[in-house]
Parts: C-alpha cells; sequence; structure tokens
C-alpha cells in the first residue's frame, strides 16, 4: 500500500451528486455526517469539488438531464476513485425504473464499487458501503 | 449571450441541480434567471400508467423530505374521486405524521441555513435534534424517510398505546430545542446581520407572485391549506396561523421556528385526543369518471393534486403542483439589489426543494464577462 493509498484511506472524502433522485437519500447522507451517526470522526468529510473526492457518492436514477454531468464530473475526479450507488435508484430505477427520462442503472454510465440498496438506506448501511469501498481501496 | 451552464459538484445540503443565471454590476445584483427541470423524471406521466395503489408509492417519492403530505395529497384526492370519508382514527394518524413532517422539514430548513451563512456548529446541533423527530417517525411507520403509511381510504399502521410514552419524551426534548433555537435566532449577532433586511419579499410582491406558505405568511400574507381548506383532523385542532411582516429572511426563519412550536403543541394534542376505531375502509378501485383537486399544507406551502378517473384501475390524469414551483417567482425581487454574498441564504430562505446550485454563473453588466463561482466560494464572499 502506498503512502498516498494510506492516508486516502484514513479520510477518505466525499462527492455527493444527486441524478434527480427525491431527496430521501441524500437527507439520510446527511445524518450519516451529522452528529447521531458522525462519519466526520473518521475523516469522511463530503466536498464541493470533484478534484478533492475520492469517492462519488451518486443518489437518484439518472436523469437525462443530468447524465452528461454525471459523466464530467466523474472524469474530473482524480484516480485512485470509487462510486457508491445510493438508493434503489441507481441501482435498479426503484420506482422511477419505467419512466421516459430516468437512465437507470448507473453502472450503465459509470462503474459502480458499491450499491446500498433501500429506499432510503439507513445511515448505518452507508456508513457499511462506505467501510467495503475503502477495504477495497486498499489492495 | 450565450453560456456553456456549469451544474457541477453539489454541496452537502441535499440539493437536486438546479441552475441560477445572476447580472451582477459589481456586488450588486441586477437580474435573475432561474431555469428548473434538472430533476424531471416524468412522473405525471408515469401515474398515468399505473394503478391507484402503486401510484401511493410513487407519489411519496416524488420528495423525500415532504413524502407524507404527497402521499396523503394523493390519497385524499383519490378519496375524493371515489367518494368516500377515511375514518376518523385514520384522519388523525395523518395529522399526527403531516406535523412531524413539518418539524423534521423546518428543523432540516434551520440547519442548512445556518451552514449557508457559515454558522456551522448550529448546522450540526440542528441536525442532532432532528433526529428525535426522525425516531418518533420511525416509532409511527417503521421507516425514517419515506412512511408508507398512508392507503386509500384510510392508514396502514396505527399509533399503539406502548409507543405514546416515547413519543412524548421525544417532543419534549424537540420543544426544548426549539425554544432555545427561537432566542438563538433573535439574540445572536451572527445570525441577525445576516438575516436582518436581506431579501426582502414586500406583502404586495408576495401577492402578486402567488407566494405560499412561510415564504408568503413572513411577508404578513395569512394563507394557510389548514385553516382556509381543512383536510385529516385540522378541523379539530387548536393552532394559531404564524405571520411575520418584514418579509426578509428573518421574518422567513421565525416563521419556521414558531410554528414547529405550533406542531408541537398539535402532535399532543392528537396524541391526546385521538378517537378509537377502525384505520380504514375498504375501497372499490375501479372508480367511475369523476375528478377532483385536493390541497394540503406542506412544509413549504400549498402542495396541489388534481386526479380524473376514467372508471379503469389506473387515473387518466394525475396533476401535482409544488410548493416551490409556486415560490419560486418570488426569488427574484428577493435577489434584485441584494448582493452576491446574499445568495445562498437569500436562495434557501425560500426552502427550496429542488435546490441545487453548486455553482452560479455571474455576469458582469458592465463588461458583458461571464464566470463561475461555486457555492463554497460565495459562502466566503465578503462584500
Amino acid at each position: 500500500m502506498g503512502l498516498t493509498t494510506y492516508f486516502r484511506k484514513k479520510s477518505p472524502w466525499l462527492l455527493h451528486f444527486n441524478s434527480g433522485g427525491c431527496n430521501g437519500c441524500d437527507i439520510e447522507l446527511l445524518a450519516a455526517l451529522t452528529p447521531r451517526y458522525d462519519v466526520e470522526r473518521f475523516g469522511v468529510k463530503l466536498k464541493g469539488s470533484p478534484r478533492h473526492a475520492d469517492i462519488l457518492v451518486v443518489t437518484g436514477p439518472v436523469t437525462k438531464q443530468t447524465r452528461e454531468r454525471l459523466i464530467r464530473v466523474y472524469e474530473q475526479m482524480p484516480e485512485p476513485k470509487a462510486v457508491v450507488a445510493l438508493g434503489s435508484c441507481p441501482a435498479s430505477g426503484c420506482v422511477f425504473h419505467d419512466c421516459y427520462n430516468t437512465l437507470a442503472p448507473l453502472d450503465k454510465h459509470i462503474p459502480v464499487a458499491a450499491y446500498v440498496p433501500g429506499c432510503p438506506p439507513r445511515p448505518e448501511a452507508i456508513i457499511f458501503a462506505l467501510v467495503k469501498v475503502l477495504e477495497g481501496m486498499g489492495k | 449571450m450565450t453560456m456553456v451552464i456549469p451544474i457541477g459538484p453539489q454541496h452537502p445540503a441535499l440539493k437536486e441541480p438546479e441552475y441560477f443565471r445572476f447580472e451582477v454590476k459589481g456586488e450588486e445584483i441586477v437580474d435573475v434567471d432561474i431555469y428548473f427541470g434538472y430533476a424531471h423524471r416524468g412522473i405525471e406521466e408515469t401515474f398515468a400508467r399505473r394503478n391507484y395503489k402503486h401510484n401511493i408509492y410513487l407519489s411519496e417519492r416524488i420528495c423525500g423530505i415532504c413524502n407524507i403530505c404527497h402521499s396523503t395529497c394523493y390519497s385524499m384526492a383519490v378519496e375524493r374521486v371515489a367518494g368516500i370519508e377515511p375514518p376518523e382514527r385514520a384522519k388523525y394518524v395523518r395529522s399526527l405524521i403531516l406535523e412531524l413532517e413539518r418539524i423534521h422539514s423546518h428543523l432540516l430548513w434551520l440547519a442548512v441555513a445556518a451552514h449557508q451563512i457559515g454558522f456551522d456548529t448550529l448546522f450540526m446541533l440542528a441536525m442532532r435534534d432532528r433526529e428525535h423527530v426522525m425516531d418518533m417517525r420511525e416509532i409511527i411507520s417503521g421507516g425514517r424517510v419515506h412512511s408508507a403509511t398512508n392507503a386509500i381510504g384510510g392508514v396502514r399502521r396505527d399509533v399503539t398505546r406502548e409507543q405514546v410514552p416515547k413519543l412524548l419524551e421525544n417532543l419534549d426534548k424537540v420543544e426544548r430545542s426549539v425554544n432555545y433555537y427561537i432566542n438563538l435566532f433573535q439574540t445572536d449577532r451572527t445570525i441577525r446581520s445576516r438575516c436582518e433586511g436581506v431579501g426582502v419579499l414586500t406583502r404586495e410582491d408576495a401577492i402578486k407572485l402567488c407566494a405560499v406558505g412561510p415564504v408568503a405568511r413572513a411577508s404578513g400574507v395569512k394563507t394557510d391549506i389548514r385553516v382556509d381548506d381543512p383536510y385529516a383532523a385540522y378541523p379539530n385542532l387548536s393552532f394559531e396561523v404564524i405571520t411575520e411582516t418584514d418579509g426578509d429572511v428573518m421574518a422567513k426563519g421565525m416563521v419556521r421556528l414558531r410554528e414547529m412550536v405550533e406542531s408541537v403543541k398539535m402532535v399532543r394534542q392528537i396524541l391526546k385526543e385521538m378517537p378509537n376505531g377502525p384505520l380504514r375502509v375498504p375501497v372499490d378501485l375501479k372508480i367511475p369518471p369523476n375528478e377532483a383537486v385536493q390541497r394540503v399544507e406542506a412544509p413549504r406551502g400549498e402542495l396541489l393534486y388534481y386526479i380524473r378517473s376514467n372508471g379503469s384501475e389506473i387515473p387518466e390524469r394525475v396533476r401535482v403542483r409544488t410548493p416551490t414551483y409556486a415560490s419560486a417567482p418570488s426569488l427574484k425581487p428577493m435577489f434584485v439589489g441584494g448582493t452576491v454574498a446574499e445568495i445562498p441564504i437569500v436562495l434557501w430562505s425560500l426552502d427550496v426543494c429542488f435546490a441545487c446550485n453548486d455553482r452560479v454563473t455571474l455576469v458582469d453588466a458592465n463588461t458583458g464577462k461571464a464566470r463561475v463561482v461555486t457555492m463554497e466560494e460565495l459562502r466566503r464572499w465578503r462584500s
């Protein structure tokens, strides 16, 4: 394990991208970061810029308008990077699977490292997914 | 002038992608354009392809923050189309979860508003106290966010006697913290200097631009669907419609904070006075041709559902009008004349549900040059 990977594992920074979801997963991600669950104590921080981020957290069923930006944000992130598909929407489309303006699942557009099922998943599940992704990053 | 619109990364506050184009002269905002539609999924079309029961879950997923308002409004509209009346206890359960939703939504507003003015301690505190409400929602419905409690003809879950003491205990904690925040909002120097006299919406503009909910009430317009067009158990509940007169960010915040106190009182009254009886009535979901409109006071204002049935199990048309859509035109008078540093908090004072402009484009009216700044930069902006 290189030095950069070591430190990245100790303090992974997240980038949150809502690709047209309902906000349910987004508030659960926020709950995971705030005092009750508090992943910030492990160095997990939400960042505003893709160039600072290690993990891209995507929510929502990937609408046609957001697809292009999603890919651009993904491409702007430095290697090594990982994508977490948060909630049922990016995994399968959830209730929006047959809407005319959605392009779910997410893995048709960018590679995904972890899926967190649930509508929305609980904060514990989000933390578990982050831990799993970090384990994978070290290898 | 045309330009590439860079909507990029989102910031921590649960935002959906939206785009605003501000025209500025030095520090002053002279014009603003608002672009909607990044989160368009085609839900109304999907409504007309699924049956009435499936649509409850679809309506819930229009918005995760006010999902109970959506499913309640949808269920009540279908009940109205079918001409049935839900049992009394179901109405009380609906009012109970609706008020809990209002408290959690307003606490979320407070948290993000604090973040927007750079007061991150308050952001964390409000999110901590919001967890008590999430626990209450979980006790009642089993889900922290999506409740799936509503059904056509009543509700699916009851509030049992064993649950009440825990609910009341959490309610006390929430009330204590809300009272603390009201005091803080009125006395803290940071909050007052960032919120007073900023983003003013006059009473005339609020009426002219058809603002709804807390935005209108902060400008002195006494409008509340719970009183104007009562539904669920609200005719039997006693509460005050909170209004303020100033119309600035401070007034909008105070309306929301004081509404939470009213909501806490209402929840107590509901738990005390809830009648016994059945939870649902059976419904024949082959609804003959008919149409109906139902309104609900969501945390952000008036939510409207229109449903037309055609004799089958599938509605012919469902139309949804959400409160943010109704209030969005009010953003223009709130922005114009203000400074660039005010953009995040003024935007959030509307409690925009689509909100995710991590980046805005600034166009200098003198030179015609456009440049792009991120929301993070804006928060640190010193005017």
